[in-house]
């Protein structure tokens, strides 16, 4: 062999080699099976044990390894080893569950509890339509392990329920609330004697203002730019009421180029056109827009209310973050100021052949319980969707304000979950148009066409299931 | 000197009898083991993925249903498969160029560019040096070349930006602009790549002999007369090798984009590979559509390669 040859037998090699990442299913179909129905672990049910938990049964745990950390879920897992004493509990944490977790759903051995959440999530459809997660139904007609007289579901925020159920049936566990609004510096604000806006109109003189002031008014996270999607449709859905949501949730023609979403856009297109954005907000991500902010180089961001946490370490002292609903449009507004997007977030499953699913359940119990969620709430500053859990809880000030706020937003609060149905639809098509509106590149009208593009889309996939939910 | 010859597959191998006894164990310890491990590891999963682009398989249990041909199907009426493979196919016919233009530029200049003041051929001054730091892309990981770059394309504060700036100028958004985002990523591409075919190239001509230079040298030829009439004729295995090489990974840069944009804004740099990873790990469970993108970028990465080989194919030149 000469040199050319060996080269060309690399080249060879090489061209071989490559394609091979590409052809991602290393394990596949094959071997799959029901081989663990005969070793599922049950134990007696009783009233001390609802649930029919086997107590020395193994239980493993996979917690998604992102703002929250993992000591949050060791917590739990202390509790729950303390009622069970014999069992032993398998923790894991991970920031790619879908890769990581993928062959174990085919080989039919996942483990008993998954934190299916962030950028690796995997996506609830796929898993709800070939019937990989198990049904909650049973968890939410338990007795709650530390409120007297309640059951587990007497004991959840209202809306908590219908978050993560598919065709009625109860199958994800979103562990938190959480609350998405608009936010900004209580302290600059009380620096510059400037009053967060409460109509639309007052916001956008409110944004001339700043400008003034040399700050930018506006930056979002111009490389995930469905952040800027959720103000716009809390506004068009303050404006039209709640089934301008559900429209879109149930992926009904046209509706997002309903009336309300129209006019939502129109308003919204201001701030792109008077250029109330912070200049190049286009090409951030949203640790960088977000950090931006958190230095005083813009006065508003859109985020949910984990933000606090995530700029922990950015945050200078006094910065005194504070959550607000979007503007009304006028007084014709169906819902009042103070409505506010609360919604169950971070969300939990029990994979349907987890050999230890009674296990699995008990463990949503102990998060459940008043005790594991007030640890929660202490360890990682994040509500929980158990009612009452943050009472006698030191708040940091950005979560007391989210408190405040839904407190406000009461019974007229509202939600959307089209990207919990559809992951694809919020992440990458609705994502794409917004990108497109807020550098200023599309007008209104051709927002909502895009977006109505991608819904209509998912509509005519026959290969996505779909669901539907009532008004 | 070099001398022509036709390939008559005389190799040393060849000359040299190969010790008749013991013979067949020899193979069978060399090459089965490695022969079964790659039919297991490497062959298994590419029929597995033929297989599987014929389902609807959702990745999540072990049931899937033959479709047949309908993943190709849609493949062909899906804008986005379209859309990322319009921008791989200017990758393809940009990055090989670009990046073995540039090699060869810095490889002669550093073997051959250093004319003044001294007899013989030598490099520029300061060879050593350059090539360590042309370098250092390829040993940095991918992962971190991407967030390096992402952080340079920082439209505030990004070192790019205040370049642009310090010169009156005003500093588009980079990655966030459709317009610029795909020629950003372009660019790290071709950034990365450089240092190893500088480092490649440069073997391949301390291996040309001396004299042959020396000789164009006397004749009085100019550097680029030289490139194009000596080194290129001479380098010809090496940068067809390189051709393919860049080819494949321009059908490929999964990891940059992924890292960089993710395919956006608004799929300005979306390429296969990620469109695939979407498919399958990101927004969608759709393994058996996955796939059937897997296999078309199978065919497509094949076709590439064997084109690139066979249009290159030339006569050979040997030194003796």
């Amino acid at each position: 062999m000469n040199r050319r040859d060996i080269l060309r037998r690399t080249a060879a090699a090489g061209l071989l080699a490559t394609p091979a990442a590409g052809l991602l299913t290393g394990c596949a179909t094959g071997g799959g099976g029901d081989k663990n129905d005969a070793a599922t672990y049950k134990g007696t049910k009783s009233a001390q044990n609802p649930l029919g938990v086997k107590e020395d049964a193994p239980l493993e745990v996979v917690i998604f390894g992102g703002g929250f950390g993992e000591e949050y879920a060791k917590a739990h897992e202390a509790m729950y080893t303390e009622k069970y004493p014999k069992a032993k509990v398998k923790h894991s944490a991970t920031q790619e569950i879908s890769k990581t977790l993928q062959p174990r759903f085919v080989d039919g051995t996942p483990p008993d509890v998954v934190n299916n959440s962030g950028a690796g999530q995997i996506d609830f459809n796929g898993l709800v339509s070939q019937n990989a997660i198990a049904d909650l139904g049973e968890l939410l007609a338990a007795p709650s392990l530390d409120v007297p007289g309640k059951t587990v579901r007497d004991t959840l925020l209202p809306g908590a329920v219908e978050v993560g159920s598919y065709d009625g049936k109860f199958l994800v566990l979103n562990y938190t609330y959480t609350a998405y609004g608009i936010w900004h510096s209580g302290k600059l604000f009380t620096e510059r004697s400037w009053e967060y806006a409460k109509t639309w109109d007052q916001h956008i003189a409110l944004c001339k203002e700043i400008k003034a002031a040399g700050i930018a008014p506006w930056t979002y996270a111009g490389l995930h730019p469905r952040y800027m999607s959720w103000p716009v449709i809390a506004t068009a859905i303050k404006l039209g009421g709640p089934s301008v949501a559900t429209a879109i949730d149930n992926l009904e023609p046209n509706a997002w180029k309903s009336e309300s979403m129209r006019t939502a856009a129109d308003a919204w297109h201001q701030i792109v056109k008077d250029k109330y954005i912070l200049d190049g907000s286009s090409g951030l991500d949203h640790k960088q827009s977000q950090t931006a902010w958190c230095q005083g180089k813009a006065a508003f961001v859109s985020c949910g209310s984990w933000l606090e946490s995530e700029q922990k370490d950015v945050t200078p002292a006094g910065f005194n973050m504070t959550i607000a609903p979007t503007p009304s449009l006028g007084s014709g507004d169906k819902l009042p100021f103070e409505a506010i997007r609360g919604t169950a977030g971070e969300p939990f499953m029990v994979p349907a052949k987890a050999r230890n699913l009674a296990g699995g359940l008990e463990y949503f119990r102990t998060m459940l319980s008043k005790k594991g969620a007030q640890d929660f709430t202490k360890k990682v500053a994040s509500l929980t969707v158990v009612a009452g859990a943050s009472e006698g809880v030191d708040l940091p000030y950005g979560l007391n304000s989210v408190v405040k706020a839904l407190d406000a937003s009461g019974a007229n609060g509202f939600n959307w979950v089209y990207n919990n149905y559809y992951r694809k639809l919020e992440r990458n098509l609705v994502d794409a148009a917004c990108g497109e509106f807020f550098s200023g590149r599309t007008s209104p009208a051709e927002f909502l066409d895009q977006c109505q593009k991608g819904a209509d889309s998912i509509a005519q996939d026959s290969s996505i299931k779909k669901y539907k939910r009532a008004a | 000197m070099g001398k022509r010859s036709a390939p008559t597959g005389r190799t040393p191998f060849g000359k040299v009898p190969l010790v008749r006894q013991g013979k067949w164990p020899l193979i069978v310890t060399f090459l089965v083991p490695p022969v079964l491990l790659y039919v297991f590891f490497v062959v298994s999963p590419y029929l597995q993925a033929f297989q599987i682009s014929t389902t609807d398989w959702l990745g999540y249990s072990a049931d899937a249903n033959q479709v047949g041909l309908a993943n190709f199907r849609s493949l062909w009426h899906d804008d986005y498969v379209w859309n990322a493979l319009k921008n791989n196919a200017i990758l393809l016919g940009l990055v090989p160029v670009l990046t073995i233009v540039l090699g060869l530029f810095f490889a002669s200049m550093l073997a051959l560019g250093g004319r003044k003041g001294r007899a013989g051929v030598t490099g520029v001054r300061g060879g050593a040096l350059y090539r360590t730091v042309y370098f250092f892309p390829q040993v940095l990981s991918v992962v971190i070349i991407a967030l390096l770059w992402k952080e340079v394309y920082h439209p505030n504060q990004g070192l790019l930006s205040g370049a642009v700036r310090a010169v009156g100028l005003p500093a588009p958004t980079w990655l966030g602009d459709p317009a610029t985002a795909f020629w950003c990523v372009l660019a790290v591409m071709v950034w990365s790549n450089v240092g190893f075919y500088v480092v490649l190239f440069g073997a391949a001509m301390s291996a040309v002999p001396k004299e042959i230079y020396e000789a164009v040298l006397l004749d009085g030829a100019s550097r680029f007369t030289t490139l194009r009439r000596v080194t290129l004729p001479l380098l010809w295995d090496t940068i067809q090798v390189a051709w393919v090489y860049l080819a494949i990974f321009a059908l490929d840069g999964f990891i940059l984009v992924q890292l960089m944009t993710n395919g956006g804004p608004n799929f300005s740099t979306d390429v296969i590979g990620v469109r695939m990873y979407d498919t399958a790990f990101g927004s969608e469970t759709k393994f058996g559509y996955a796939s059937a993108i897997g296999v078309v970028m199978f065919f497509l990465t094949l076709t590439v390669a064997v084109l690139s080989l066979r249009v290159g194919r030339r006569e050979r030149i040997e030194y003796s």
